[in-house]
């Protein structure tokens, strides 16, 4: 027989700097990732000065500078300055581009104030208030009437035809994909039928085919002399496409719900709707968050697709502003410009999605 | 077998009748008749696969049936929505793995049957639920997730909840099986506590302890049966039927 006393608690032995020990764990851990690491390092030589000389050492800052004075060494980054209103508003009438900036900034105020009343009990309300008041208060303050002067949406353009097109088909594809996703495992019959055929064919389907199908197929429907506006058609494609999407992420988010869940729910005595909308939803969404960020970055990246159909987004500004005889040949700076734009919402986008899932990862670990 | 009445038991709250149940092909259930009296408090036991937790889930209708009948509180159970939904408003169910709502806190867990189900104030539910969980012992835990708890915490939470609807019925699924051998204690010691207060109580589990101190009576089944039902006393000394002596004595030498 032994007795043995409590040990103390020490710490790790040290005998190299986190760093060293990062580059040795990352970079040169064996001998075919130390030799990954010299092709990249040898890439990043070639491609990163040339990159850097044209942006930035031997581009033209000069924001007032024209085509030809600007130089053909590096960047002219006066062209974007010149440009700008196009890349951010289209064609959208000079006079009336409050309205645009009007709609922008009353979501910047919506999100501040809902930050601010974190903690309110009346910050459900407020944010179903927000989503159901605001898309109206945008299409009025974009398209016009109630006094405004109307724009047809061909004058539409440019960033914010792009954050139109993919706010338009998260927000719309969001709740019908989720209903698909329910649809899906229903147990009756034909619903599960109708979402699953909804579901695979539009998965089966390239987004450009569904364009043109929203786009030449969809007016045959409709009686001959309506006239079917083309940005309405590309966002029903949109939506069309992003519900089939968005219902097998969050279908994924409700398999990952444990049948104990749905028990206790039903022993509760809870009905179908106070089941579902309570204890499933809640879980499923927070475990597809990821996945939904996910699927709605493609989206935003997919609505450059609407150029297909004669609509100006950012992207097929380049085209129109390079086309200009005073912008010949400055399409490079538009694409870098473009990409950088796109990026960094982007990146927003994904930044906000860990944030969310470190958030919610504290209350929900199962 | 006698199936005496106490004084305190007076009626039937719970009559299973001729109850057959098939997964598939596989019998289940076999011909179970079963009455529970007001109060009574009944123990399930039997090796696993025997069809104990699938007879008590029976009685909330989370397994439907084929064949025969079950009454509870004078509602009979059917693929009736509303009635079913009736019944489980008076009957609550315990689970073995807790099954707690892991995006709610603790006290939203206890009151949402409360104001969803039976539409009290959130304050009264409130009030209610603290009340519970200070009976359980937790009450400084009301505002943690459920995974920030102990499994005897989570399970006595999962108790409480139970109990925050008032129900005549107490359905307890194998409620100690998942939990670590030093925190079973905590939970039975609820669950004599709740014995003791005249709730009508099916408990489905391998703590004969816990059966020998509060069960009014002991059911042994096997292969979808019910074997042999007897009180305490006579059931663990002079149990009558081979496959029971077998089963007390692989579980009592342990």
């Amino acid at each position: 027989m032994a007795i043995y006393s409590l040990k103390e608690t020490k710490q790790p032995p040290q005998s190299q700097t986190k760093a060293v020990l990062w580059l040795k764990d990352n970079l040169f851990s064996s001998s075919s990732n130390i030799a990954l690491t010299f092709v990249a390092l040898y890439l990043i030589y070639l491609l990163l000065p040339p990159i850097l000389n044209w942006t930035i050492f031997d581009a033209n800052f000069d924001l007032t500078a024209d085509n030809e004075s600007c130089g053909r060494e590096g960047a002219c980054w006066s062209f974007i300055n010149a440009n700008l209103k196009m890349f951010i508003y289209g064609f959208y009438p000079q006079e009336e581009l409050w309205r645009v900036n009007t709609m922008f900034g009353i979501i910047v105020a919506l999100v501040a104030f809902g930050s601010f009343i974190k903690k309110s009990q009346y910050r459900a309300h407020y944010i179903i208030g927000s989503f159901l008041i605001y898309p109206v208060v945008a299409f009025v303050l974009l398209y016009g009437g109630l006094g405004l002067e109307i724009v047809e949406t061909d004058k539409w353009g440019g960033l914010t035809l792009t954050i139109v097109v993919a706010a338009v088909g998260i927000v719309a594809s969001f709740p019908l994909g989720i209903l698909f996703a329910l649809g899906r495992q229903s147990k009756m019959r034909i619903v599960r039928f109708i979402s699953v055929v909804y579901i695979e064919f539009v998965r089966g389907v390239p987004l450009i085919t569904i364009l043109f199908m929203a786009s030449v197929v969809l007016p045959l429907f409709f009686s001959a002399g309506m006239d079917f506006d083309k940005l309405l058609r590309a966002l029903i494609g949109i939506t069309l496409f992003q519900t089939a999407y968005i219902a097998e992420v969050v279908r994924g988010g409700l398999q990952a719900i444990s049948k104990g869940q749905y028990e206790a729910a039903d022993a509760a005595g809870l009905s179908f709707m106070q089941k579902t909308v309570l204890i499933i939803l809640p879980q499923a969404l927070k475990v597809s968050i990821p996945n939904i960020v996910g699927s709605f970055i493609a989206l935003f990246k997919d609505t450059t697709l609407v150029l297909i159909i004669g609509l100006f987004d950012m992207l097929a500004i380049v085209g129109a502003a390079t086309s200009n005889s005073s912008w010949l040949g400055r399409e490079s700076e538009g694409y870098v410009f473009v990409a950088m734009v796109i990026w960094v919402i982007l990146y927003s986008m994904s930044r906000y999605s860990k944030k969310l899932e470190v958030k919610f990862s504290t209350e929900h670990k199962n | 077998m006698s199936n005496t009445t106490d004084d305190r038991l007076c009626c039937d709250i719970i009559d299973i009748k001729g109850l057959n149940k098939w997964y598939g092909d596989f019998h289940a259930l076999k011909e179970i008749n079963l009455k529970v009296k007001e109060g009574e408090i009944i123990v399930v036991c039997g090796p696993s696969g025997s069809g104990k937790s699938t007879l008590i889930r029976c009685v909330n209708f989370l397994e439907k049936f084929q064949e025969g009948s079950i009454i509870v509180d004078g509602i009979e159970l059917s693929d009736d929505v509303k009635k079913i939904r009736q019944v489980r408003s008076e009957v609550s169910m315990v689970f073995q793995h807790f099954n707690l709502f892991p995006h709610l806190s603790v006290i939203d867990n206890l009151t949402l049957a409360p104001i969803w189900v039976h539409h009290e104030s959130k304050q009264e539910a409130r009030e209610k639920a603290l009340q519970l969980l200070d009976r359980v012992g937790i009450k400084d835990q009301a505002e943690k997730y459920p995974n920030q708890l102990s499994g005897g915490q989570q399970q006595r939470v999962a108790i409480a909840r139970a109990l925050c609807t008032s129900p005549k019925i107490m359905l307890f699924d194998e409620p100690t099986s998942a939990l670590d051998p030093e925190m079973i204690s905590e939970v039975l010691d609820v669950m004599v506590e709740l014995a003791k207060e005249g709730i009508t109580m099916i408990c489905v589990t391998h703590e004969m302890g816990f059966a020998k101190k509060v069960a009014d009576r002991i059911i042994f089944m096997d292969e979808g049966q019910i074997i042999e039902e007897n009180k305490p006393d006579s059931f663990f000394n002079s149990p009558e039927s081979d496959r029971l002596k077998l089963f007390l004595d692989q579980i009592l030498s342990q």
